[in-house]
Order: C-alpha cells, then structure tokens, then sequence
C-alpha cells in the first residue's frame, strides 16, 4: 500500500499548491475586478478588500458613458479583427494551396522568399509602413490596420504544412474524374481543413485584437482607435480614478476571456505552430 | 498556371505591404530625414545614422537595458515554467483548469495588463507596498518610479506574462517523452529526483533549445508595458530598443536614424533565429 498512497498525498499536495500559486498568478485580475466596482476612496483600503464593502456601477457608467468613446473602440476593434482575420485566411489558403499541391515554376523560390520573411519581426514595418502609407493616403484609416493583416506570410506557412498533409490519393483521384484545382481545393482540400482554419482564426483573432503598436502608429483619431489604443487614451484622461480605469480594463478583456475558453483547444493548436513567428 | 492564379492575391499583398516595407526600411536607414520637412526634403547620408549609433547614450542605454531584460526574463519564466508544467504534467488533479489560469495572462492585452500593474506598483497606497510594509519592510521599493527599480518592475510584468505559453510549450515537449522510459527507471529503483535529472532534462533539450531562442527573440521585441507603464523613465532607466526606436521615429520624426536603429533590432533577433535554424537542421 505504501508506495501508491504515498504517490496519491503528493498528487494531492501538489494540486493544493500549484491551485495557490494560480491563484497568485491571477490576483491582479482579482483585484482589477474588485476595484472596478468601488468608489475611488476605497480601492486602496488596507487590508485589501476582495469583495467590495459597497458596489458601485458608477465606474462602468464613467466607461460607457463619456467623452471617451468605448462603443466606438468596440466596433473599431470588432470590425478591424474580423475583415483582417478572415481575408488572412482567404488569402493564405489560396496560396498555401499553390504550394502545397501545384507544381509550378518559381513555387519554390517564393516560398523561399516567405520564409525567409518571417524573421524580420513585425516591429520593423511599423515605419517604412508609416511612411508609405502617409503616402497612400491610408495612415489614419482602418486599412493600415486590415490590409497588412490579410496578407501574411505566417499564414500561408502554416496553412501550406497543413495541406500536405491531405493525402495526395484524394486529389488525384478528383483530377481523373475531370476536377480542376478550384474544384479541388473547395471541394476537397477546405472540407478537410476546418481544424487548421480554426487554428488559425483563433490564434490569428486574439494577436490582432489586442495588436497595440500598429494601431498607435498608424492611427491618430481617437474615434478610429482600437480597445488597446483606446484603453489608453482612458487611462490618460482619468489618470485619478483608478476606479473607472480598473472598469475599462475589465471591459476590454471579458471579450478574449470569452473567446479564449471557448476555443482553447484551437488557440492551443495555433501556439504549437506560433513559434515560426518573431 | 493554376499555380499562379492561386497565389497572386496572396503575392501580391506580400510584396505590398511587406517585401517593399522591407526594402524602404533598409534605404531609409541610410537617409538623413526628418518626416515633417517632406519627401522632397530626403537626403543621402551614407552610413552616418549607423555611426552615430554608439556615440548615442541614450541608444546605448536603451540597448543594454533591453538586454538586461533578456538575460533576466528568459531563465526566470522558463525556470518556473518547467516547474510548474513537471508538475502539472502528471502530478495533479484538474490539469486542465490549472494549465488555463497560467494561461491566461498570455492572452490579456499588454496594454490592459500593464495599467493594472501600473496601480498594483503605485509606490505609497498601491497594494503591492500596502503589504510589503504590512509585513514590516519599511521603505519598499519605489518601483515603476525609481531609477534602480524601473526596469526590474517591467521584468516581473514579463515573466508573469509569459510563464503561461511556456508551460503550454514545456508541457507539449513532455508530452512527447515515452512513458516506457520512466517505467523501466522506477524498476530500477530510481526515484523522483533522479528521473527528473536523467529522463526528463535530457529529452527536453530540444524543447528548452526552442523555447529559450523564441523567448530571447521575443525580449528583445518589448515594448507596450514600457510606452504604458514607464515611457522609458525615470530618465532612461527603462528605455528599451524599440521605445527608443518608436519616439525617435514617431515623437522626433527623424525617420532614418531610428531606421537604422531598426537593423540592429533585426540583427539582434537574426543571431538566435539563425542559431535555431542551424540546431533544428541538425537535429533532424
């Protein structure tokens, strides 16, 4: 009996000590929460005070409720993330299609030029895109946000690796009945990759919603800012009450919490191929 | 030709808005330009933006600042991750749940996460001195607004941050260590330690290899929790690279300098992206 006993008081010691140390991790959410609904003159009580002796809404009120428009942040953000995400995977499939199952001429230096690419990291384009596009006439649009998100070379790499693993006995056997490549890839290659897309949407919408330097170079209107741009136009404005501020932080991340833990086991499939990206 | 039609959407947005980026931001670094005074106002200036980098203190600082939090960051959440992710990996009920509440500081914005940092280090009534003094410790650190303190106070942010995705990381390289192995240790009697030290470690090396490039890569890119908490201050005890690089191109406009700033920024990153390359090409 010894040895297994022994085995089931660690299991039990250890879940009661990395739950503690959970919870540790998790206390600045803790006390962000607990703050967002004080009035300004109890947030710093001492001891803390988890669970407010009064609860006042009146801080999100402030959120919703002022100059600072936060509606506005959340259909900016919402409407940013969701045409950039969905034309990434548009256009990565397409191409990720080309080189993982057409041979053509060039296939292989392109991909090369892609791959080595995705070393450069992001940081890098902020100003040669700047001035570009302050040349196009698209700096303080939302397209400076969209438009380099639609077009990644992370995504085709990763959707490509996914295709390849479609056995090539399916499309050859679509190709004799007379299939031409669109047939296949809608048909037959996009049924079969739903799990790769979802990956990829997942992992692809948490990165953009909560992309900050890209939103704070390209865009200077504080009703075109994002929730991270305008969370901290927020907290520039009521740099005394920490109240409300702690509410905004409450409000912008209860939407990827949401997303997280529905779609965990997605998000997770699209860290494992994360790393490619710097 | 069907090749072709599949990828020029895709191609043609690359060139775009990444290739041709690519290409202004190295021509851009050799120009002596101010964005402000206009296109026509751009002017050749060789190599000079490069060499007026080391005479540069607060470019110097920035670098070694970043640098520091490199060396600082990397080995303490990947320490504490490999802890955490042995034990989580078989030692415990509710994995599941546990592996999620690590997580999720990884996937809060940078942005939101900072200003609640900013509140918990605020230096007389943030909670963090209310109880470092409650447990006597009488002049606590000032934190986000003392020079010796700064950039330490961005570090804890960090490893807080990332010892989530380290786990996931860690936890995925153990998953793929074959039970048999431990098996055949325990019949010969070795116990939790030793299996840790000669079964674990060993087939790990790989995974840490990964990690620990990917993570040094990923310091040097900081930035949001310095622009939101500290603004490079006090002085330029937290500057790092890339804030320096964002006000000198977007407070200053002086757009070549902080493009050649840029390039040591890729150099940087290039050293241990390549270093992966070359040991995942052997290990294969």
């Amino acid at each position: 009996m010894g040895y297994s006993r022994r085995k089931l008081i660690f299991k039990i010691v250890a879940t009661i000590i990395m739950a503690i140390v959970s919870i540790i991790m998790l206390m600045p959410f803790a006390w962000m929460l607990s703050a967002s609904f004080k009035p300004d003159n109890q947030i710093f009580n001492f001891p803390i005070e988890w669970i407010p002796r009064e609860i006042t809404f009146a801080n999100y009120d402030r959120v919703w409720n002022s100059d600072i428009p936060f509606t506005t942040f959340f259909l900016n953000s919402i409407k940013i993330t969701v045409i950039s995400v969905l034309g990434e995977v548009f256009t990565s499939a397409l191409a990720g299609y080309a080189f993982a199952k057409i041979k053509f001429r060039g296939s292989n230096i392109i991909f090369l030029t892609y791959l080595s690419t995705l070393v450069f990291p992001n940081q890098m384009m902020l100003i040669p895109r700047f001035v570009l596009f302050s040349q196009m006439g698209l700096y303080n649009t939302h397209w400076a946000l969209i438009l380099p998100g639609m077009f990644t070379a992370f995504g085709t790499f990763m959707l490509k690796q996914f295709f390849e693993t479609i056995p090539e006995e399916l499309s050859e056997s679509a190709k004799i009945d007379g299939a031409n490549h669109f047939v296949i890839f809608s048909r037959i290659v996009v049924p079969l990759s739903i799990s790769a897309f979802s990956a990829l949407i997942i992992f692809q919408f948490v990165g953009s919603w909560n992309e900050y330097e890209g939103p704070l170079v390209y865009l200077r209107s504080m009703e075109l800012a994002t929730i991270p741009l305008g969370l901290n136009y927020f907290k520039d404005e009521n740099s005394t009450s920490y109240g409300a501020i702690m509410a905004a932080s409450v409000c912008s991340l209860i939407p990827i919490f949401i997303v997280f833990l529905a779609f965990q086991k997605q998000f997770v499939a699209g860290i494992a191929t994360s790393g490619m990206k710097e | 030709m069907a090749g072709y039609a599949f990828i020029s959407l895709n191609f043609i947005g690359y060139v775009a808005f990444k290739l041709i980026p690519l290409i202004l931001a190295l021509i851009l670094s050799f120009a002596d330009w101010n964005f402000i005074s206009g296109v026509e106002n751009i002017k050749f200036a060789g190599i000079d933006n490069y060499l007026a980098l080391p005479k540069d203190p607060i470019f110097v600082d920035s670098l070694i600042n970043t640098i520091i939090y490199a060396i600082v960051l990397v080995p303490v959440s990947i320490f504490i991750a490999l802890v955490f992710a042995v034990i989580l990996n078989d030692n415990v009920y509710g994995k599941g749940i546990l592996r999620l509440a690590y997580y999720l500081p990884n996937v809060s914005s940078m942005v939101a996460v900072s200003i609640v940092w900013m509140v918990l280090f605020l230096p007389s009534y943030g909670p963090i001195n209310q109880v470092l003094q409650s447990i006597g410790i009488e002049n606590p650190p000032r934190w986000l607004n003392g020079s010796d303190t700064s950039l330490l106070s961005i570090i804890i942010v960090g490893v807080w941050q990332s010892i989530g995705y380290n786990i996931i990381i860690v936890l995925a390289g153990l998953q793929g260590i074959s039970k048999s192995l431990y098996e055949s240790a325990e019949i010969d009697g070795a116990n939790a330690v030793q299996k840790f030290f000669y079964i674990t470690i060993p087939s790990l090396s790989s995974t840490m290899f990964f990690l620990t490039m990917i993570s040094i890569i990923r310091s040097f890119q900081v930035f949001t929790p310095v622009q939101v908490m500290t603004s490079g201050g006090p002085g330029n005890s937290s500057s790092v690279l890339v804030y320096y690089i964002y006000t000198t191109a977007f407070k200053h406009s002086d757009i070549g300098y902080a493009s050649a700033m840029s390039w040591v920024l890729f150099v940087l990153v290039f050293i241990f992206a390549a270093a992966r390359m070359i040991y995942e090409r052997k290990n294969k």
